[in-house]
C-alpha cells in the first residue's frame, strides 16, 4: 500500500510524492533526519522513522524547523548524509539558520526539503519558499513527478557534497500529496561513522571550523559554487524539452505545473505548436541551456506557482542574450494572463495556451450545460468545523461564556493548530478568536496587548496555543510576557499531540519520533519555573472552566497561565471509542418553545447534534457523535442525557 | 500482471466523500488494484482538512503510458464515487459531462450550515433526480447502512468499491482487491473487508 521494508531494487510501487522523496533519501543513504510537522511536508519523516535504526539512521521531530535544520546540519559536519524537511513556513522559521548555513558550507551531503501548499490548501499563507534559495544563493531543485521526486532527492545529496552546500528540494501540496507509480533503486549498504573534524585552519573545508567568517572571502565562495551548480545544471537530465524544433510556443514550467502544460496542450491538440521546457534545476538557471531553448521561438510562456520566480529568471537571461536570441514576449503572471495568487490547474494553463494560440478550449454541449445551470446551488456549503469531540470545542465554549460574562469586550489571540479554526470560522471559535498569524504569534501578539492597559485598554486578552506550538515558538513570547509584566491568560490547548498534522510526537510525548521512550519536558513546571501562575484543568469540565477564566480575568496583573488538558478525539487512544452513549430526552426537549434559541445545533453546532425538522427537536447523529458528553453541559433543559458507554 | 485495454485513457475517477468517511484508503486501495494491472496511475488528494468536516476528493488517473496531473480538468470526470449524497452533485457541478457513471452513497452528513438552519440539505428523491440527470448511468447505495450491520460504518468506503469493481468499467476484481487488502491491513481487518467488497459487489445490479 505504501512504503515498506519488504520492498525490493526494481518493485514498481504506488507511491505519495512524500514517500518517494523518503525513498531517494534513504536509497542516497540518509543517516540523519530531522523535521517539524507540517502540511503537506509531514509524510517525509514518518515514512523514515518507520526505517530508522541504531547506527544507520536516526529520526527526529525537532522543536522547530531552525533546531530541525541545526541537528541535521551538525550530521553533515561530523560526515554523515543528512535531511531537514519542512513546510514552506518552516523555511522562515529556520531562515536564520540557513543564512550562516550557506556560509559556513556543508561536509557530508546535506539537503532541505520544503513543501508549499499554492492555493493554501492547509495553510494560513502562500508563502513561497523557492525565493529563500536565491536569497540565501544555495541550489534549487524541484521534481516534476514521483519517480523523480526520489531520483532528484538522491541527487541531491551528490550535488550537496560535490560544491559543500546544503540543497533545496522544493516540492509542493500536488506533488507531495498525490501519489503514483514509482520504481524503487537500491539501499546503500555501508553506513558511515560520524566524526566531527574541527583541528584545521579556518580555510580548510574538510578540518576547518564550521563558521561564516571571514563573510566576505565565504560570501564570494559561495558564490563560486553557485556558479559550478549552474555548469552542472547544463547537463542536468532533470531538464528537458519535449515537442517540434521550432515551436510557435514554448512552455517554461517546473514542478506539477509540468503536468498541466501537459495535460492543457494535450486538451487543446495543440502538441505539433506548442513545446514544453521542463526545468528541474530552478536556480541557479542554466544559462546555456536556456539561450538554446529560447532562440528557437518568440513566444514564450511561463507556468509556474505562485509568484513569477521563474518569469522573472528567464527574463534577466533573456535580456542578457537579447542580441543573440532575439526579442521575445513573455506570458506568465507579470502579464495577467496566470493568476498571480492560488494554485493553477491544467484548466488554467488551457485558458491561457488558448488565448496565446488563439484556440477555443473544448466545452461541454449547451444542453448538459443548462443541466448544469438547472441544479446549480443545491449542494449547501460545507464549512469546517471542530470533529466531534473535540477537546477545542469545549475549550472556546467555556472562553465564550467567561468572556460574555466579564462584559469588557475580551477577546483571543488565536495560533496555528486545529484551533486555528477558531479565528478562520469565527462560529466555530463561537466568535472569540480575532488573530491568526505565524507559530507563537498569538502569545507575542497578547504579550503586546497586555501591555497597553496604561493606554486605557482593559478588553482581557488571551492567547490560545497547542502544545506542539507551545514549544516550537511560544516559549520566548510568554517569556517576554512574564518579564514585562504583560497582563494576559495563556490558554495552552493540550491535547497531547501535533494533532493536525497526524499525532507526532513533540517534547512533551514521552516517546520520540521513532517510537523510543523520551524524557518529557512538563508545560505547566515549564510555565512555574519562568515565574507565571499556573492552573490545570480538564475543558470537559464547562463550568470549572468558565469560572476558572472568570476568576484569572478578575484577579491580579501579570501573565496568568491556564492549561486545559483532554486528547484530541481522533487520538489513537481515543479514535472509534465513545466515553458515553449521547441520548435526547423527547419528553425534556422543549424544541422551539425553550427559548434556548436551539443553542446546542445553533451555537454548539457539533456536527454530532442534529435538529429534526419533523419533530423540531434535537436529536443525536449516532454515526457521527464522539460521545464526549460535552454538550450534556449545554442544555438548559437537561434534555441532553450521557450514560456511561459499555468498554469494548 | 500486464494491462488491459481501458475504455478511455487516461480514465479519470473522483472519489469524494466528508473528512472521516475513509475516503483517502478508498483511493489508495482502488488505485493499488491498478497498479498491481501494470497502469500507471496518479492519485490526487486534497485531504489537509479532511478530518474537520470539509468535503474530501480524490482525483485518479488511470493510464496505459503516462503519468498525468494529480487534478483532472474540468468536466472530464469518467467515474464519479460519491461516500456522501449531496457530495456526488458538488463532484458533478465541476467535472460532470454526459458520459460520466456515477455510485452514490446516499447516508447524509449534515454540512454544520444544515444543522444550524443556516441551509437546507435536499431530500434524497432530489439529489437522485439530479444524479441522474447529470449521468449516463447512476447507482445508488445504502453503503453506510450496510456497514453498520458489518459492525462499522467506515466500511462503506470498501463496499464503494466492491461497487466500482461490478461495474465492469475498470479491470479490478474480487482477487486483486484481496491481495491488495491482505497487504496493507491487519489481518483482522481482512474478513471484514472482503465482506464489505461483497455487499458493495452484489448491491450492483
Amino acid at each position: 500500500m505504501s512504503m515498506d521494508r519488504g520492498q525490493r531494487e526494481g518493485d514498481e510501487v504506488l507511491l505519495m510524492g512524500n514517500e518517494a522523496i523518503a525513498r531517494g533519501a534513504l536509497e542516497a543513504g540518509v543517516q540523519v533526519a530531522a523535521g517539524y510537522p507540517g502540511t503537506p511536508s509531514s509524510e517525509i519523516i514518518e515514512t523514515l522513522s518507520r526505517f530508522a535504526e541504531t547506527g544507520k539512521l536516526y529520526v527526529e521531530w525537532s522543536t522547530n524547523e531552525k533546531v530541525a535544520m541545526e541537528t541535521a546540519a551538525a550530521a553533515s559536519f561530523a560526515g554523515l548524509r543528512s535531511l531537514c524537511v519542512m513546510k514552506q513556513n518552516g523555511v522562515n522559521v529556520a531562515s536564520d539558520f540557513l543564512l550562516h548555513l550557506a556560509g559556513s558550507g556543508t561536509r557530508a551531503g546535506m539537503v532541505l526539503v520544503t513543501c508549499d501548499d499554492p492555493g493554501a490548501l492547509s495553510s494560513v499563507n502562500e508563502g513561497e519558499s523557492r525565493h529563500f534559495a536565491r536569497l540565501m544563493e544555495i541550489p534549487l531543485l524541484e521534481p516534476a513527478d514521483f519517480q523523480e521526486a526520489k531520483e532528484m532527492t538522491r541527487w541531491a545529496f551528490t550535488l550537496s557534497e560535490e560544491i559543500r552546500s546544503i540543497v533545496m528540494v522544493r516540492s509542493v501540496t500536488r506533488m507531495s500529496h498525490a501519489s503514483g507509480n514509482v520504481i524503487l533503486g537500491a539501499l546503500p549498504p555501508a553506513a558511515r561513522k560520524a566524526e566531527f573534524l574541527c583541528d584545521g585552519a579556518v580555510s580548510d573545508p574538510e578540518r576547518g571550523p564550521m563558521i561564516s567568517a571571514p563573510v566576505i572571502e565565504k560570501h564570494r565562495l559561495q558564490q563560486e559554487k553557485i556558479r559550478k551548480a549552474a555548469a552542472i545544471f547544463e547537463k542536468s537530465p532533470f531538464n528537458a524539452y519535449s515537442g517540434p524544433e521550432r515551436p510557435e510556443l514554448l512552455i517554461i514550467t517546473s514542478s506539477a505545473c509540468r503536468l498541466y502544460s501537459l495535460e492543457a496542450v494535450s486538451l487543446l491538440e495543440a502538441e505539433d505548436r506548442v513545446g514544453i521546457l521542463k526545468l528541474g534545476t530552478t536556480w541557479p538557471l542554466p544559462p546555456a541551456l536556456l539561450k538554446r531553448v529560447l532562440s528557437t521561438t518568440e513566444k514564450i510562456l511561463i507556468v509556474e506557482e505562485v509568484l513569477p520566480f521563474l518569469e522573472e529568471q528567464v527574463k534577466i537571461l533573456a535580456a542578457e542574450q537579447v542580441r543573440e536570441i532575439g526579442v521575445k514576449t513573455f506570458y506568465g503572471k507579470n502579464d495577467g494572463i496566470l493568476p498571480m495568487a492560488g494554485e493553477l490547474n491544467p484548466d488554467l494553463v488551457m485558458a491561457a495556451v488558448g488565448r496565446i494560440l488563439g484556440i477555443d478550449p473544448p466545452v461541454l454541449s449547451s444542453a448538459y450545460r443548462e443541466k448544469l445551470r438547472a441544479f446549480a446551488g443545491l449542494a449547501p456549503r460545507r464549512e469546517q468545523t471542530f470533529c466531534p469531540g473535540c477537546p477545542h470545542r469545549a475549550s472556546f465554549w467555556s472562553i465564550r461564556e467567561a468572556l460574555q460574562r466579564d462584559g469588557r469586550g475580551g477577546f483571543v489571540c488565536g495560533d496555528i493548530g486545529c484551533y486555528a479554526m477558531a479565528s478562520l470560522f469565527p462560529a466555530a471559535g463561537f466568535y472569540t478568536a480575532k488573530t491568526l498569524h505565524a507559530m507563537g504569534s498569538g502569545t507575542g501578539l497578547a504579550s503586546g496587548f497586555g501591555k497597553l492597559g496604561s493606554f486605557g485598554m482593559d478588553q482581557p486578552v488571551i492567547a490560545v496555543c497547542g502544545d506542539s506550538t507551545f514549544y516550537h515558538a511560544a516559549i520566548p513570547a510568554l517569556i517576554n510576557a512574564v518579564h514585562q509584566n504583560a497582563n494576559i491568560i495563556f490558554i495552552a490547548l493540550d491535547n497531547n499531540g501535533t494533532a493536525m498534522t497526524g499525532f507526532q510526537s513533540h517534547p512533551g510525548i514521552d516517546v520520540n519520533a521513532m517510537g523510543d521512550a523520551s524524557p518529557m519536558v512538563d508545560i505547566a513546571a515549564l510555565c512555574g519555573a519562568i515565574g507565571a501562575k499556573v492552573v490545570v484543568g480538564d475543558p470537559f469540565a464547562l463550568q470549572e472552566t468558565r469560572e476558572t477564566l472568570n476568576r484569572l480575568m478578575e484577579g491580579q496583573q501579570g501573565v496568568k497561565v491556564l492549561i486545559l488538558k483532554q486528547s484530541c478525539a481522533l487520538s489513537p487512544e481515543k479514535k472509534g471509542t465513545k466515553r458515553y452513549l449521547m441520548q435526547v430526552d423527547d419528553t425534556l426537549c422543549r424544541g422551539d418553545a425553550c427559548g434556548c434559541n436551539r443553542l446546542c445545533t445553533r451555537i454548539f453546532r457539533c456536527p454530532g447534534l442534529l435538529w429534526n425538522r419533523e419533530k423540531k427537536k434535537a436529536q443525536i447523529d449516532e454515526v457521527i457523535c464522539a460521545g464526549c458528553g460535552v454538550c450534556a453541559g449545554i442544555c438548559p433543559a437537561e434534555a441532553i442525557r450521557c450514560e456511561e458507554a459499555a468498554k469494548s | 500482471m500486464t494491462n488491459e485495454a481501458l475504455r478511455k485513457d487516461p480514465y479519470n475517477i473522483v472519489i469524494t466523500g466528508v473528512g472521516g468517511q475513509g475516503n483517502v484508503m478508498a483511493s489508495r486501495v482502488l488505485a493499488n488494484m491498478l497498479v498491481r494491472r501494470g497502469f500507471r496511475v496518479t492519485i490526487g488528494e486534497t485531504f489537509g482538512m479532511s478530518q474537520r468536516g470539509g468535503s474530501v476528493m480524490s482525483h485518479i488517473r488511470v493510464s496505459s503510458a503516462a503519468v498525468w496531473s494529480p487534478q483532472i480538468p474540468k468536466g472530464r470526470a469518467d467515474l464519479v464515487v460519491a461516500l456522501e449524497p449531496v457530495e456526488a452533485i458538488r463532484v458533478l457541478a465541476d467535472y460532470g459531462n454526459p458520459a460520466v457513471k456515477s455510485l452514490v452513497n446516499m447516508r447524509p452528513i449534515y454540512p454544520v450550515g444544515v444543522i444550524t438552519g443556516e441551509a437546507d440539505y435536499p431530500a434524497p428523491e432530489t439529489i437522485r433526480k439530479a444524479v441522474a440527470a447529470l449521468s449516463e448511468t447512476s447507482c445508488f447505495l445504502d453503503a453506510t447502512a450496510e456497514a453498520i450491520r458489518l459492525g462499522n460504518p467506515i466500511l462503506g468506503n470498501i463496499i464503494m468499491i466492491g461497487a466500482v469493481a461490478r461495474l465492469g468499467v475498470l479491470p479490478v476484481n474480487r482477487e486483486l482487491f484481496a491481495a491488495v487488502i491482505r497487504e496493507g491491513m491487519p489481518a483482522s481487518r481482512v474478513e471484514d473487508n472482503l465482506r464489505a467488497f461483497a455487499i458493495g459487489a452484489a448491491a450492483v445490479a
